[in-house]
């Protein structure tokens, strides 16, 4: 299109923190009514870009221009002007307003509120009903699910009447169903003409949805390209520098004895609730079993137990022996002691210690083995001996054990983690979320590690709400939803369509009176609409 | 005990629960912004003393409400300057200005004065009490003659301010964007940053109401309360008034409860000194000390719970 101006263009923007150069020199054309993906590696500098065209930070060099006029945004709130709105990764909503409440903070009609609410609630019922984008306007936010506390932001910026939404990572909170509602919504407000930019860095989304793509590397624009005319591999290729193998490439498993057996376990949370209601499955050797599930429906409370965390009642045992779940025995130390090995969900906080160094991130939890003590004393030169060696078989970058965790990316965070746990050989790791918040040159590597520990002959439990990771992963898998495990899958014989709906809580067999309401659910799905069964 | 004994300690304890009123919402609008406010006490103390001093030296009891109110508001502005715009942390700000304000208005108020560090008597120069329309009118029709003229009415004019302070503030948290976006900031900056609105900006706009709402408490307790300025003349009050914010769960009309409920037993304690209850004496510390045990009681949950506003205490620095 030649005939008009780009909604959105960049020219030559660079930013740095500090020492950090954030973005060089980059340069962008987005035209109206398209959906433009930005997809890079975490720290690739693409939020930071896009916090600069919404004016939360500013740019050291370059010019903005939307609609063809050259715009200077110094603020929020002259980005707000020019007709941006931005959706960020983590919410800006203030949890115990409601709905409108939010919408109008910063857009008020006058100095009293009754006038403005008033006219807010006209205006969302009209948007609600334009893009398929209904929130009950009077409901708190912190009683709203993710989903709709997304769906405020987005009413927010078209409340300020937004020609160009900006989201940021916005499905990586979302349920599978609730990210296909999402696009739907990008898609109805692209027919009106509206811009979108999304940043992401799953492929799946970029190819399902945009209209173009820009590529960042390492603070810089590597390409831009139309969607149609690339591929993932190519993308994932220019994302990351060298070709990726997308796919994880593993022999079919062999498994052995059973490793862990878990009867009835059930786990009461400290608020009385049960989140775990009598599951039991086995994890023999050299099996990758993976739970599947919407986040909160006790897949982490089960982590947690096994990795004597959290108490539970019920019957474990590990080779054969009697685990305890309760008591001063079922702590993380007498669990490492019969050969569990745990890599918890959020490695941030459970995972490493943000202000202390690598060297001392990789013997948490091993600290009191013999072989650090000297005397009363700890051997620090032998820990760090060690951790320069566990970060150098790990690929840690940089390689430098001295550096505190928290200057470490997602991805080389996690596989301090990873070392600690899987060079104390354990016949059972449990690992959370292995690769959320890492770029995807780590996520081959943490793949192959974790296949590598199963190919000798240990068992692995799988805990992730990518179901692409489960399915690419797992030898088996278990679907859980609301504390209860809906049922288990291979997964040569299943799709991600099965395990959405079973992650939904709709279970049975196929042939089954349950399964024909899947069948019509499913068809329901392709229509657009809601499952109504559930 | 007789409708004239009652009335008289409800009379005090509307006199006492003033200067808490007044300093619980300054409390009220700070930590509704966001910025935790401990020096409530060493602002008051400060207006104590000018506006004494100041009404001392130059008759004018205006001229000293003025510099109460001043005095207390360059502490604010201090205090903002430290945790707002150097983002220090704004306990240890408050708690400097409270060891500030004890010290300096000694200090000045011996070098002025010489009287072992408090000012003169100020005499006729303070708040007066009103009559209000139709007192002695009403005043012998039983029951509510002696209500209004002994009870509500006879009380100095910033007795009525500070009521009116109540509904006024409730309105303005409540009914106005100023409030909204106030109540915004203390609970999360970051969602009125992205709205286009400047963080700081009303923070300071906050601690400045906060500042004059002190300012109204210190000169109230010097020259309402009592006729003139003495060493620590706040005792604690500033320290009452945020317990009395936490039990009133951040909110206008519950600190007017809480800070009467705390002013009661004030005026009990005042009148009774030990009360005797039928051979067991409860002493007069004990009842000294009850906000502070009440608190601690809601503080653990047994009255519900006590949201504090989530970003209270915390600087508000844009994520990188």
């Amino acid at each position: 299109m030649t005939d008009s101006a780009p909604a959105i263009e960049l020219k030559g923007i660079s930013k740095a923190f500090g020492p950090v150069q954030a973005n060089k020199d980059i340069s962008i054309r987005v035209m109206p009514g398209t959906i433009h993906g930005i997809i890079g590696e975490n720290g690739a500098g693409k939020s930071t870009l896009m916090s600069i065209l919404y004016g939360f930070y500013k740019a050291d060099a370059g010019e903005i221009w939307i609609n063809g006029k050259k715009t200077a945004i110094t603020d929020s709130q002259s980005a707000i002007a020019a007709g941006i709105g931005m959706v960020f990764q983590h919410f800006k909503l203030v949890e115990n307003f409601s709905v409108v409440e939010n919408v109008i903070l910063g857009a008020e009609d006058g100095a009293f509120l009754r006038p403005s609410i008033a006219k807010a609630r006209k205006s969302l019922k009209k948007l609600a009903d334009e893009y398929e984008l209904s929130v009950d306007p009077d409901a708190l936010i912190e009683h709203l699910s993710v989903g709709h506390q997304q769906r405020v932001e987005i009413l927010k910026a078209l409340y300020r009447e937004a020609d160009i939404l900006i989201l940021d990572e916005p499905t990586g909170v979302l349920t599978p169903a609730e990210a296909d509602h999402l696009f739907r919504i990008l898609d109805n407000l692209r027919k009106e003409g509206k811009t979108i930019i999304l940043i992401t860095h799953k492929l799946r989304e970029i190819m399902e949805i945009t209209d173009t793509v820009s590529v960042m590397r390492r603070s810089e624009m590597t390409a831009t390209v139309k969607t149609s005319e690339t591929s993932p591999e190519h993308l994932a290729e220019l994302m990351v520098g060298r070709k990726v193998l997308l796919r994880v490439d593993k022999v079919p498993a062999t498994p052995g004895e059973t490793v862990l057996s878990v009867k009835d376990l059930r786990v009461i949370d400290d608020k009385g609730v049960e989140r775990v209601k009598g599951i039991s499955f086995d994890i023999r050797a050299g099996e990758i079993l993976g739970i599947a599930g919407v986040a909160g429906n006790g897949q982490s409370e089960v982590m947690n137990v096994l990795g004597g965390i959290m108490d539970a009642t019920g019957t474990i045992t590990m080779n054969g022996k009697p685990v305890p779940l309760s008591g001063k025995a079922a702590d993380g130390q007498s669990r490492r002691a019969i050969g569990i090995a745990h890599v918890p969900e959020d490695r941030q906080r459970e995972g490493l210690i943000m202000e202390f160094t690598a060297w001392e991130n990789t013997v948490f939890g091993y600290h009191l083995d013999p072989q650090w003590q000297s005397g009363p004393l700890m051997n620090n030169a032998a820990i760090q001996k060690e951790a320069a060696g566990k970060m150098q078989r790990f690929d840690v970058r940089p390689p430098d054990p001295n550096l505190k965790a928290k200057n470490f990316s997602g991805g080389n965070q996690q596989k301090v983690v990873l070392a600690r746990e899987i060079e104390r050989n354990p016949d059972l790791l449990l690992v959370g979320q292995p690769t959320r918040g890492v770029d995807i040159g780590a996520i081959e590597f943490i793949h192959q590690e974790i296949v590598r520990l199963r190919d000798q002959g240990k068992a692995i439990l799988l805990v992730s709400v990518e179901l692409d990771e489960i399915m690419s992963l797992s030898d088996r898998i278990a679907v859980m939803f609301d504390g209860k495990v809906m049922g288990f899958r291979e997964p040569a014989t299943t799709d991600e369509r099965e395990l959405g709906l079973m992650m939904a809580g709709i279970s049975g067999e196929p042939g089954t009176e349950d399964w024909k309401a899947v069948d019509e659910n499913l068809t329901a799905l392709e229509h657009g609409e809601t499952p109504t069964h559930g | 005990m007789d409708l004239n004994t009652i009335l008289q300690v409800l009379d005090s304890t509307v006199r006492l629960g003033t200067p808490l009123l007044l300093m619980c919402l300054a409390g009220l609008f700070s930590e509704r912004a966001g910025i935790v406010d401990i020096g409530l006490e060493g602002k008051a103390l400060v207006a104590a003393f000018f506006s004494a001093a100041i009404a001392y030296s130059t008759g004018s009891l205006m001229l000293g409400l003025l510099a109460g109110i001043l005095s207390s508001l360059v502490l604010s502005l201090i205090h903002g300057v430290a945790s707002i715009t150097f983002r220090g942390n704004q306990l240890i700000s408050g708690v400097a200005l409270n060891f500030l304000a004890s010290g300096l208005t000694v200090l000045i108020a011996q070098d002025w004065f010489g009287q072992g560090g408090r000012t003169p008597s100020l005499g006729d120069v303070r708040f007066h009490e009103l009559t209000l329309p139709f007192a002695e009118a009403l005043r012998p029709v039983p029951v509510i003659g002696p209500i209004y003229y002994d009870l509500i009415s006879g009380h100095s004019i910033l007795v009525y301010v500070a009521f009116l302070c109540v509904p006024v503030t409730w309105w303005v948290l409540y009914r106005t964007r100023f409030g909204l976006r106030l109540r915004a900031v203390g609970e999360n900056p970051a969602a009125v940053d992205t709205a286009g609105i400047s963080v700081v900006r009303l923070r300071f706009s906050a601690i400045i109401i906060a500042g004059v709402l002190c300012g109204l408490a210190g000169s109230y307790l010097a020259t309402a309360l009592q006729a003139g300025f003495v060493k620590e003349m706040t005792a604690g009050r500033g320290y009452i008034a945020l317990a009395a914010l936490i039990f009133a769960k951040w909110r206008p009309w519950y600190a007017l409860s809480a800070t009467m409920l705390f002013g009661l037993l004030q005026a009990v304690a005042l009148r009774y000194q030990n009360i005797d209850l039928g051979g067991f004496i409860i002493p007069v510390q004990f009842m000294n000390a009850l906000p502070y045990i009440l608190t601690i009681v809601i503080l653990a949950g047994f009255v519900g719970a006590a949201n504090p506003p989530r970003a209270g205490g915390d600087p508000y620095v844009k994520e990188r």
